[in-house]
């Protein structure tokens, strides 16, 4: 078990025939992901990477049976991207695209909501269940099956606290990249929630960072309903307020989403918050010593 | 991307929103032209306002002349005064930090009696993935204080995803902020049409405080700040120009230039690294290991020579770096050829130059991230390794000391 994704992924790849899809939907294969095909308008019927290629999402949803989807289509096509996904039915739809218009995602959000799917992104290196799924553009390497369910909003510092897992001996049994935009599909609390309801998962690594209340919010939900031990990590306390750090989402506005905030909504909540983000594997690690 | 309130309300007027008539003006000629030109229209008061990329202007003062960024004048010589003491000195407000920001625009505008003054401000609403368009009667003063202090005086409606806004919402503002008859009529007409102007511009805020009421009954944006959602600035051309580089800062133009995601900081241990979160998260690192950041700077996945080159240059322009942490976790990118950019970029001449007395410790995590290790050990070069993001932190300390 595992959440999100896994065993009974039947990925497509929308933008599949692109270079940065290419190259992944590539990687993707070569981890075993179940790659059953890709999406790009216009260029369907040929084969791409030995997998057929269809004109539409609904396409390949008849065709081959996909109940998932990553998106690597460019910014300005991505909202109309996650919304054929929707439409057709898949059940879960990763965005791994930067920069999409907030004007557009705030729809894009709304749509795949009332489609019954899950969207998790924009601006996201993705979801892997190690040993079983990868989708997205995670090193697939330095993940090791396991119990640890991992949330980020950060691609590279995801990796960083996944390896430090990794070396102290704890794998993991699935890791989200919920992405880094102020407008994002999955959300800590979301995600939160999958893993306290996924028996696989024994304890929960949060990472988050500096803007929005997302931190907050899920802080209270694991207060009252979460039973596994979580650690957490909020990147960004030397952050200045008004500057967007990288991530559209990253930003003190109003004195709200400061990293000292989240901080203690979390410690309140009794989480165990690390400081230094060099202590997340071993911090856990005594934690469930 | 933030924009001058004059640019701000030139757009509002296109949507039909009421503002007052403003001239913008560069020289002191040109603002007692626009002055006179609105006297012929009937102005009989003026307000000289300061243009800069900052709030607070109104409390704020300049350098030299101690003029406050907002000046109230009763005639067309007051104007002249105004426009003298302000342009080409350095205004300092709350907002600004302690070194100010130079004026170079200032925006001559109608003085209109005012009769109440409200507070309207829209936004995303990240909890809730909604446009949210909040009034409030307390105009004219810090909102942030308005919530924290009264909130309940803070009115507050969602904007369905996809929808205009509907009538009866911005008749519930308007009603709540007490106007009744013909105000009533207009406070909606502005209401609707500012939430329109927000959706049609992709802005990412709207502060218009104060918004007021004249003795004539018309409602007014007397302020406004307008930031657009730099990712939609591809299908706005026209609001793309708009930019004003000459309030950015000149390192971070630099950086712009080559593509790099860098904001300057006044730290001494500058840091280069791949990814927004690993970026911050490093400047929390150099922070916990005794220094301060200098600077943000997110290199992308890529991080090849080039890149690394031009990193450096920015960040080694800064005479506070005392010392530089890259930060590298290679995933599909392999860490011995980031380490071999790395040494190539530090071997450059110009760069060779500056480093000199500057420690670079590089730590590069990820696939091939020992071979990484033993290319830059044996480099010769000033350039110390760490595995563990642990180590190099040490590393920092060390260097420090």
């Amino acid at each position: 078990m595992s959440v999100l994704v896994g065993k009974d992924t039947r990925l497509i790849v929308q933008g599949f025939t692109g270079s940065e899809g290419s190259f992944h939907a590539g990687q993707m294969i070569e981890y075993g992901t179940n790659v059953v095909g890709g999406v790009t308008p216009g260029k369907g019927g040929q084969k791409h990477l030995d997998r057929p290629v269809f004109n539409t999402v609904a396409d390949a949803v008849e065709n081959e049976g996909a109940n998932t989807s990553v998106i690597f289509v460019p910014p300005a096509f991505a909202a109309d991207a996650i919304t054929e996904a929707a439409f057709a039915g898949i059940k879960v739809i990763i965005a791994i695209t930067e920069g999409i218009p907030v004007k557009d995602m705030i729809v894009a959000k709304q749509i795949v909501k009332s489609h019954g799917a899950v969207l998790v992104g924009p601006n996201c290196p993705g979801v892997i269940t190690p040993g079983e799924a990868k989708i997205g553009i995670m090193p697939g390497n330095i993940f090791t099956p396991g119990n640890v369910g991992l949330i980020s909003r950060s691609g590279t510092l995801t990796y960083e606290a996944v390896d430090q897992l990794t070396k102290v001996g704890l794998g993991q049994s699935t890791a989200i990249g919920i992405g880094g935009d102020p407008v994002i599909g999955t959300t800590h609390l979301d995600a939160v929630k999958l893993f306290q309801d996924d028996p696989d998962t024994e304890s929960i690594v949060l990472i988050g960072e500096i803007g929005g209340s997302a931190e907050e919010e899920a802080a209270a939900y694991i207060k009252d309903h979460v039973t596994k031990p979580v650690v957490a990590f909020i990147a960004g306390s030397t952050a200045p307020p008004g500057r967007r750090m990288g991530h559209a989402g990253a930003i003190i506005s109003g004195g709200k989403g400061t990293a000292q905030d989240k901080k203690k909504a979390l410690a309140d909540a009794g989480i165990t918050v690390v400081e230094s983000p060099a202590d997340i594997g071993e911090t856990l690690k005594g934690v469930l010593a | 991307m933030k924009i001058h309130e004059y640019q701000a309300k030139e757009i509002l007027k296109k949507y039909g929103v009421a503002v007052p008539d403003g001239i913008a003006a560069t020289s002191v000629e040109e603002a007692v032209e626009a002055a006179k030109k609105m006297e012929a229209n009937g102005a009989t008061l003026f307000v000289v306002k300061a243009q800069i990329h900052a709030g607070g202007r109104g409390k704020g003062r300049t350098k030299k002349n101690n003029a406050k960024g907002v000046i109230l004048c009763k005639s067309i010589e007051e104007v002249r005064e105004a426009a003298e003491s302000l342009l080409g000195d350095v205004l300092v407000t709350i907002q600004t930090g302690d070194d100010g920001q130079l004026v170079q625009k200032i925006y001559v505008t109608d003085g209109v009696d005012i009769e109440k003054e409200f507070y309207l401000g829209i936004l995303l609403d990240r909890a809730v993935s909604k446009n949210v368009i909040m009034v409030s009667t307390e105009g004219g003063v810090e909102i942030e204080e308005v919530a924290e202090h009264t909130p309940e005086k803070i009115i507050k409606e969602w904007v369905e995803p996809g929808m205009p806004l509907q009538v009866n919402q911005a008749r519930h503002l308007a009603f709540a902020l007490g106007l009744e008859g013909e105000a009533l009529k207009k406070g909606i007409k502005f209401i609707m049409a500012i939430y329109n102007a927000y959706v049609e511009t992709d802005s990412d805020m709207f502060e218009i405080n104060p918004m007021i009421l004249t003795p004539d009954n018309d409602v007014m944006a007397l302020d406004a700040k307008v930031t657009f959602d730099g990712n939609a600035l591809y299908r706005h051309k026209d609001l793309a120009e708009l930019k004003d580089e000459a309030e950015e800062d000149p390192f971070e133009l630099r950086a712009a230039e080559f593509n790099l995601n860098y904001i300057k900081l006044d730290g001494n241990v500058g840091c280069m690294v791949n990814g927004a979160g690993l970026a911050m998260a490093t400047m929390d690192i150099i922070k916990l290991s005794g220094g301060e950041p200098a600077n943000f700077l997110d290199v992308g996945g890529g991080a090849n020579v080039e890149t690394v080159k031009n990193g450096f240059q920015i960040i080694l322009d800064d005479p506070n770096v005392k010392a530089i942490l890259i930060n590298i976790f290679g995933g599909i990118v392999r860490c011995d050829r980031v380490a071999n950019g790395v040494i190539e970029a530090v071997k450059d001449p110009e760069i060779a130059k500056k480093v000199e007395n500057v420690p670079i410790i590089v730590r590069l995590q990820g696939t091939n991230a020992e071979e990484a290790k033993v290319i830059i050990d044996n480099s010769g070069l000033n350039v110390i390794s760490a595995v563990l993001l642990k180590e190099a932190a040490a590393e920092v300390s060390k260097v420090l000391a």
